[in-house]
């Protein structure tokens, strides 16, 4: 009876725990339907600009349209000029060094290194007309380029080197009457631009990201959700939501997968609790740089080559510049597998005019912070970067060269080919001592990677890190990761356990063996 | 002497070791694929296994554990030290000599001194020890489905260490077990006995409380 009573019991909970384990619960699809549904709407305009009698007229020039768009709006000017767009330069806490502004205004990084003293080319990607070096271009309105985010008919472009106006030949008029929403190319054509080419910088924001397939961009894919850049970096008042911490430094104003997809996404437990120590990004962008390449080594050293007394370009097998006069070597790199760090949100940054302490190890020009033991740390993908640049090895400090000047004799690299000059130029205009001397140094960005995001079928597999050889994590070793990590100790010692039992054994059971074989003789031997 | 088929094993003893076999060969055997050292059923595929097979021990273990209390078939396993180096001698040389084993089976007292020792230590140590920390692994900063309630530890690291540093033990009882089996009145008398129940156990023995020999 109590044996019955028991060999049941055993049996309802052996049933009620495999149900539970494993019957599959699909908490979050519903979720998923919802968050579909929303970003699928349409965002139909508030107004028909094209109905304005006010922008029915020719524009002889790009501020004309800005006046035209503050006749209305008369209090936008006032939000954009508050932006980091705008300002080219954010008030940052950083921590141990206290509130600094920061920006592409005074920024250095290791691609065309600043833009400091090269405003007239790098305008190119400001929202405003008229940017120069002393700061001109940054305090009147009529200077915002409100067509650069606005423009419906994707027809809008600035010029080169013209210090963020437009080309010449556009037709301002029908580009003012499409004004609306930004879209994936309003953005894109800065943003996936960045550096000097395509991909140059990020790896995961490229013109391919412009009409990406699901495959490229879960989100974005125009077989997919079709997403806009907007529909996550939320904007109130001009005021963008989400950051690359190439420039930024504090834990304000990003944005995260959870925001929509909520902490704890999946269906297993044993995935959401991954969520506290493993950004969505670290399984969901297993590659990156997928249709096109980016670039991960820059080494401005090899800079200056002339054939012939003119510059020139090479180019890999991929067909990106691998060589150029005015900008040195390059290292193109396809479908990445992320490099992995710790992050909690906060960075520091090279500033102008810091010391580097050993000049022999990369300067990491974006320490970006974070440990496993830090509470508010996750593993995120980035891209590094590496480069080697000029440096003032009396100084000790990074060069800010001049690149860019209209004409020859003004010191501008790409006209002169000479660092010394060109650095004396860039630092003179940076306002930094220079000692005259220019060597070159190896320094190391990190661009965290964001976009890109993979079908869940294509993120990465457990194995991927849970494995004692080739983990997507070898380079994370603050912690003991299951698969990965063992005690030599335990597991060598465990191993010769085994093999003295089994050694043990096998001559107990020979012998015992021997014995059997011989037992008859001994038995007699026994009796007497 | 008078030779008996005696029920040595009951129904539900039988049930247990042979399920707790299986589940601790199943868990090593994820086990150790969970610890890297070899690919078989994929990551993935090998945690979920080992986190419902080791649930399913769990449960075992607690009826186990009802089950030899209200029974007193715990006694069974109070280490001794009486005549623990005469078994220990047995094995060492007398089983050589085919000398007779130095203590008898009786129902009351199943298990040598050697045995009771290792179960002992088996059932009071070591297995809870592997449970224990197996708990911990699993709940370990562990979220429930909208909330996250973490048991917070430092590292993994100790935690990891007992649970391997057990398993390997376990592995390596199992393998002396195994061996320890063919020991018997016969090589396969002790096999039989666990599968049957039943065991040939000297008759005046099974009568006598404290089977002395004479």
């Amino acid at each position: 009876m109590i044996r019955t009573f028991i060999v049941f019991g055993f049996a309802v909970l052996l049933a009620a725990v495999s149900v539970s384990l494993v019957a599959p619960r699909d908490m979050d699809k519903p979720l998923l339907m919802e968050l579909k549904e929303r970003y699928s709407r349409k965002h139909p305009p508030k107004v028909d600009h094209s109905k304005f009698e006010e922008l029915n007229r020719t524009f002889s020039s790009p501020s004309e349209v800005t006046r035209e768009c503050e006749n209305c709006h008369n209090l936008t000017a006032q939000e954009v000029m508050k932006s980091s767009h705008w300002n080219w330069e954010r008030e940052e806490y950083i921590p141990g060094r206290g509130i600094v502004y920061l920006g592409k205004k005074n920024a250095i990084n290791n691609f065309c290194i600043s833009g400091k003293g090269n405003e007239q080319s790098c305008g190119k990607c400001h929202i405003g007309y008229g940017i120069d070096s002393q700061g001109r271009g940054f305090t009147d309105s009529a200077n915002i380029d409100c067509l650069v985010c606005h423009d419906n008919t994707e027809t809008y472009a600035k010029a080169p080197e013209k210090a963020g106006a437009p080309l010449e030949t556009l037709d301002l008029n029908n580009i003012a009457k499409s004004v609306g929403r930004p879209k994936r190319t309003n953005c894109g054509v800065c943003h996936f631009l960045g550096g000097g080419g395509n991909n140059v910088k990020h790896g995961d924001l490229e013109t391919a990201m412009f009409e990406p397939d699901r495959a490229l961009d879960i989100h974005m894919g125009v077989d997919s959700v079709n997403m806009q850049c907007v529909d996550c970096h939320r904007t109130e008042r001009h005021n963008i939501a989400g950051k690359l911490y190439s420039l930024s430094s504090m834990n304000l104003k990003r944005i995260s997968c959870e925001d929509c997809h909520t902490g704890t996404p999946h269906e297993k437990d044993i995935l959401n609790e991954h969520t506290i120590k493993v950004s969505c990004q670290a399984c969901h962008i297993p590659v990156y740089a997928k249709e096109n390449a980016t670039k991960v080594h820059w080494d401005w050293s090899t800079a200056g080559k002339l054939k012939n007394g003119e510059p020139y370009v090479e180019e890999d097998e991929m067909g990106n510049h691998k060589y150029m006069s005015i900008k040195g070597s390059f290292v193109w790199k396809k479908n990445l597998k992320p490099d992995y760090i710790w992050f909690n949100g906060t960075a520091s940054h090279y500033l102008a005019g810091d010391k580097v302490v050993d000049p022999s190890k990369p300067v990491v020009l974006n320490q970006l912070f974070g440990s496993y033991s830090d509470e508010d740390s996750q593993v995120i993908p980035t891209k590094i970067h590496t480069a080697v640049q000029p440096f003032d090895p009396v100084n000790r400090t990074i060069i800010y060269p001049k690149l860019y000047a209209p004409e020859k004799g003004e010191g501008a690299f790409w006209k002169d080919f000479d660092w010394k000059t060109a650095s004396a130029v860039g630092m003179k205009e940076a306002g930094l001592p220079f000692s005259g001397q220019v060597s070159f140094i190896e320094t190391k960005m990190y661009w965290p990677v964001n976009h890109m995001v993979s079908a869940k079928e294509e993120s990465a597999r457990c194995e991927e890190c849970h494995s004692r050889s080739d983990s997507r994590l070898a380079g994370l070793t603050d912690f003991y990761l299951p698969g990965r990590d063992r005690s030599p100790l335990v597991d060598i010692g465990g191993k010769w356990l085994l093999i003295l039992t089994i050694l043990g054994i096998a001559g107990h059971g020979s012998l015992r063996i021997l014995v059997s074989l011989k037992g008859g003789r001994k038995e007699a031997s026994d009796g007497e | 002497m008078a030779n008996k088929q005696v029920l040595v094993y009951k129904g539900f003893e039988r049930f247990w070791h042979w399920m707790q076999a299986a589940f601790i060969m199943f868990l090593a055997f994820t086990g150790f694929e969970i610890h890297g050292a070899y690919s078989f059923l994929g990551f993935e595929n090998a945690v979920r296994y080992h986190n419902i097979t080791a649930y399913m021990l769990i449960g075992l273990v607690i009826f186990a554990i009802f089950w030899h209390l209200t029974t007193g078939e715990y006694r069974q396993y109070l280490p001794t030290f009486k005549n623990i180096m005469a078994q220990l001698d047995f094995y060492l040389f007398g089983i050589f000599r085919n000398a007779p084993h130095p203590t008898k089976k009786t129902l009351l007292s199943k298990l040598n001194p050697l045995q009771r020792l290792t179960y002992f230590f088996l059932k009071i140590v070591l297995i809870p020890a592997t449970i224990l920390s197996g708990l911990v692994y699993l709940f370990y900063r562990y979220p429930s489905r909208n909330a996250i309630d973490a048991i917070n530890i430092g590292s993994l690291k100790p935690v990891a260490i007992v649970h391997t540093a057990g398993a390997i033990l376990l592995v390596t009882f199992l393998v002396g077990h195994l061996y320890l089996i063919t020991t018997g009145t016969t090589v396969t008398s002790n096999l039989k006995a666990m599968l049957t129940g039943y065991e040939e156990l000297e008759e005046e023995e099974v009568v006598e409380k404290d089977g002395e020999k004479p």
